[in-house]
């Protein structure tokens, strides 16, 4: 079974890498962005007997390692 | 003699700085890696030194959290063992739970590398007896991922159970609350960013950071 996970900052935790890329986008002329965040894609492979099952297991790895929850929060973007 | 251990993670890289600290202060010095998987049962103090363990990946601290002796550290640590952990050592301690909060990116995005002011907020712990409360002390402080963050309920937590020890004069990283360093709620546990055992010689032309490790070596506090 393939997951993709999407782990990214809380509303409100300051993200400089998502700002540096914000000027670097507005300095490229691009003047319509509002506001930029940076996060991070986790694509795993592995063994499950269902999606239900896969779909917990990846919410424990989240909530113990994958993501730091007083900070970060997680998606299961896919899972199939 | 009283015994002190060091945390040694890969990436780690002050552990010798640490151990010249703690032997000049009067410690006993050994060195475990995070492999193993027990403590010895003599230890006074395990300390957590900086560096950057296992290359920050994924965040800071997060993969050092997860290794073999945590079990054992987290076991020490409810017995009420003392532990100091310094720049990744805080990041660690974080990570494991046995301090609250979380170390993000400097506000300025850029790593940090100097001097810097920092302010003794009280002097009624294992760690700062020492000094004298709002003593201002000058410590290295050389981080990425410095930027101490918590909610406003643990923050005000932190204020009311006087566990923020060490407070920026001039805040460098965007820190709540210019928290450079702070303690759990039981007082056993400090975690600071600023490096005291980079300042404890003469060769280094300041030894304010020596207090913290003296303080430990006399605990009178209970």
């Amino acid at each position: 079974m393939k997951a993709r996970i999407a782990i990214t900052l809380k509303q409100g935790v300051l993200d400089p890498q998502g700002k540096a890329i914000h000027t670097a986008l507005s300095n490229y002329g691009f003047d319509g962005v509002k506001d930029v965040r940076q996060g991070k894609i986790i694509d795993m492979v592995l063994d499950a007997v269902s999606v239900d099952q896969a779909t917990q297991d990846i919410q424990v790895m989240c909530q113990k390692l994958l993501a730091n929850m007083v900070i970060e929060d997680y998606e299961i973007l896919s899972i199939a | 003699m009283k015994q002190a251990a060091i945390l040694v993670f890969p990436g780690t890289n002050r552990e010798t700085d640490m151990a010249h600290a703690l032997t000049l202060a009067g410690f006993d010095v050994r060195y475990i890696f995070c492999t193993q998987d027990n403590l010895p049962n003599d230890l006074d103090l395990i300390a957590l030194a900086g560096g950057f363990s296992y290359g920050d990946y994924l965040r800071s601290g997060a993969i050092a959290a997860n290794t073999a002796i945590i079990p054992a550290l987290k076991k020490y640590a409810d017995c009420g063992g003392n532990i100091i952990g310094v720049c990744n050592g805080f990041q660690i301690l974080c990570e494991i739970g046995l301090l609250p909060g979380a170390l993000i990116h400097n506000q300025s995005g850029r790593f940090i590398c100097t001097a810097t002011d920092i302010k003794v907020v009280h002097n009624q712990s294992h760690f700062t007896q020492e000094y004298e409360a709002d003593q201002i002390i000058n410590l290295p402080i050389a981080h990425g991922e410095g930027n101490y963050f918590a909610d406003s309920v643990t923050l005000a937590r932190l204020k009311k159970n006087n566990q923020i020890l060490f407070e920026y004069v001039t805040n460098p990283n965007g820190s709540c609350h210019n928290i450079a360093g702070i303690t759990n709620e039981a007082g056993t546990i400090l975690g600071m960013m600023p490096h005291p055992e980079n300042h404890v010689d003469v060769y280094q032309k300041n030894s304010d950071g020596l207090g913290i490790f003296y303080s430990l070596k006399n605990k009178i506090i209970a």
